[in-house]
């Protein structure tokens, strides 16, 4: 039997229903609320249900349009390197402050995807990011933490 | 009535409503060009920004943001035959043509006037239906409500995806199951959480949205090494021609125009149907209608075959917003993506929201009207230079939209646990995408899944944990028909259309 990459997702998604309905029965409710009509655990193993139906209808029915992806012309290297730049930034910006990392992130995602134009990789990361803040923090009043900057005493 | 657009004037009037307005109009535009980039991402990429203003002022400008995208869209379609937005596809059929014809800039200026005259005329519509159908719905209960919702969200995935009903409807309960994680609303059990507290408050919104949309749309974008600026750089500033329209064009339109706005809007007003669908029912009209000499012309550059999804995916615009409005309930995608900012402000639309808040109510009106006139005075003669923006290359287009998803969720939470959240999300998205399943549906589903279980709860409670009200009012049972009706009949066509190949 072929089974397509759809059929896969599918099947991934009923399990992943089956989890989340026993997930569902597992839900402590109040003791009073146990025969309530209707308590924190009702909607989800509903909505539990309906996921099994659906992707289990999605499994045994045929598929008419079956989506074929050509993986070998797909670009998953810079896709992942994105990826990775994304997760280093999550893991630093709170360490570092958001002046830097975000300037870093940039800079890094546009050598990666290709360009080499030193100065206006420079110009649309490092002061675009200043401007940016000075938009948030400054004009917007939204405060943002930035150990760097203040070690450096440009923030307070 | 007279009372409420005053207020609406006044509250869009205002030098920075204004401002936001042309803002939206103008960053619409250039998303909306961009193939591949909605409406709903452009829309997403906004919501960070509007929380620092008041509801009015927020909602205006991704009005502002809607408008523009649709109209971006056109013009892609019209110039280089690559439509930004889907809704923008039947227009492509008679504006590319006449573009090739050396007569882009004429065709620029009827999708224009359409679009003005579309969007103005269903403003009017919306001016007097919204108020009214807001009386009506103060009668709607919670089965009601209930049912209603289940119809928007079967709806959107029937007619977000064309024959992938159960991939959306996937997509519809994921959006709901996300929706159910943290806190239950009213007992505040935490539900899904494993023990983790950033979870505890659910899941933001706005993280959903710009996981699904702005950065998983990036991703994509990367990985199936598509250049969405590409197009762009083929517009020459010079073979754009007249924008002048002739009286016997303007005779064409003036026909057109008309019955063209009503269809856009009944269909806007639909759940999950939208401006795509009122786009080409309006085209197959106007077809239908013309004289047989009109009829030859279309798909070769005919007035009417252009005029005609122009302003009906404009009016559908508009009319979308009915149900948001008046019910609380999102028809469309980027209604709900609206929805979403809306409650992230603390207003609940629904029938109540133009007598507890009618600045925003009337505002949104107005603004519409405003966002119309400024995409034509603005838009119009900037076009050419517009397009010239958007030959950013690739390479810097996409970490920007990167840097605004992560900053966005940055600055709304200050913890890194939902940027490694949304990554995890846009990957998931991303792979979802590659495979065709709509993003759409999750996203409406995500919105509505708290006022859904709200709405049971207190539907079953009233009947003592009978589900007979599903059946006790006739209006529940006719929604609730309608949906099954909609259920049964894309299995039924999935069981019995041919496989191909």
């Amino acid at each position: 039997m072929n089974i397509n990459t759809t059929k896969v997702i599918s099947l991934l998604f009923f399990i992943f229903s089956a989890f989340y309905l026993y997930t569902a029965y597992q839900i402590q409710v109040f003791a009073f609320d146990e025969n309530a009509p209707f308590n924190a655990r009702t909607f989800p193993i509903y909505l539990g249900y309906a996921g099994l139906f659906f992707s289990g209808l999605k499994i045994i029915l045929p598929d008419p349009n079956t989506i074929k992806v050509q993986h070998k012309t797909l670009e998953y290297k810079k896709t992942a390197i994105l990826i990775i730049i994304a997760i280093i930034y999550g893991a630093t910006i709170l360490k570092v402050g958001y002046f830097l990392t975000t300037s870093l992130f940039l800079f890094s995602s546009y050598y990666f995807l290709g360009e080499r134009r030193w100065v206006l990789m420079f110009l649309l990361s490092f002061p675009f990011v200043a401007a940016f803040m000075y938009l948030l923090h400054g004009v917007l009043d939204i405060y943002l933490r930035d150990p760097f900057l203040q070690s450096i005493g440009v923030m307070g | 009535m007279i009372e409420g657009i005053l207020i609406g004037l006044t509250t869009a009037l205002t030098l920075q409503n204004i401002l936001m307005v042309m803002l939206g109009c103008f960053f619409g535009t250039i998303i909306g060009m961009l193939p591949g980039l909605g409406p709903m991402t452009a829309i997403a990429l906004m919501i960070p920004i509007t929380y620092g203003f008041d509801p009015a002022t927020g909602l205006i400008l991704m009005a502002g943001v809607y408008y523009g995208a649709v109209f971006g869209g056109s013009t892609s379609s019209i110039l280089l035959n690559a439509p930004g937005v889907p809704g923008t596809v039947a227009t492509s059929f008679d504006g590319y043509p006449m573009a090739q014809q050396g007569k882009a800039g004429k065709a620029l200026a009827i999708a224009a006037w359409s679009s003005f005259a579309g969007g103005t005329l269903s403003a009017i519509y919306l001016l007097f239906m919204a108020p009214s159908l807001s009386k009506v719905s103060l009668s709607f209960r919670s089965p009601d409500y209930f049912a209603l919702m289940i119809l928007g969200l079967t709806a959107i995935a029937a007619f977000s995806s064309k024959g992938q009903f159960l991939k959306a409807m996937m997509m519809v309960v994921l959006g709901l199951m996300l929706a159910s994680v943290g806190q239950d609303s009213l007992s505040d059990i935490t539900r899904f959480t494993f023990n983790n507290m950033n979870l505890t408050d659910g899941i933001s919104f706005v993280l959903v949205v710009m996981a699904t949309f702005a950065m998983s749309e990036a991703l994509t974008i990367i990985l199936k090494r598509n250049d969405p600026t590409s197009a762009a750089k083929q517009v020459s500033l010079t073979e754009l021609g007249s924008i002048k329209i002739n009286k016997e064009e303007r005779t064409k339109m003036y026909k057109t125009i008309p019955r063209s706005s009503v269809i856009g809007f009944l269909i806007g007003v639909l759940p999950g149907a939208g401006a795509t669908i009122a786009s080409f029912l309006a085209y197959g009209m106007e077809r239908n209608i013309v004289n047989d000499e009109e009829k030859e012309k279309f798909g070769k550059g005919s007035v009417n075959g252009l005029s005609a999804p122009e302003t009906a995916n404009n009016a559908a615009c508009s009319g979308s917003f009915v149900p948001m409005l008046t019910l609380g309930i999102p028809g469309s995608g980027t209604t709900a993506v609206m929805l979403g900012a809306l409650l992230g402000f603390g207003v609940q639309p629904g029938p109540r929201l133009y007598m507890t808040n009618p600045e925003i109510f009337w505002s949104i009106i107005m603004s519409m009207y405003i966002g119309m006139v400024i995409l034509l005075i603005l838009n119009l003669p900037l076009i050419p230079y517009i397009a010239r923006i958007l030959a950013v290359p690739k390479n810097y287009l996409i970490p920007l939209i990167l840097f605004f998803s992560v900053t966005g969720i940055y600055v709304m939470s200050f913890n890194n646990f939902d940027i490694y959240l949304m990554i995890g999300i846009a990957v998931v998205a991303t792979f979802l995408r590659l495979y065709d399943f709509p993003m759409p549906p999750l996203i409406l589903a995500f919105v509505l899944g708290g006022l859904m279980e709200e709405n049971l709860r207190r539907s079953l409670l009233l009947s003592n944990g009978s589900w007979e009200f599903l059946w006790d009012r006739t209006l529940t049972a006719c929604i609730l028909l309608t949906t099954i009706l909609i259920v049964v009949w894309h299995i039924y066509k999935t069981m019995f259309k041919k496989t191909k190949g």
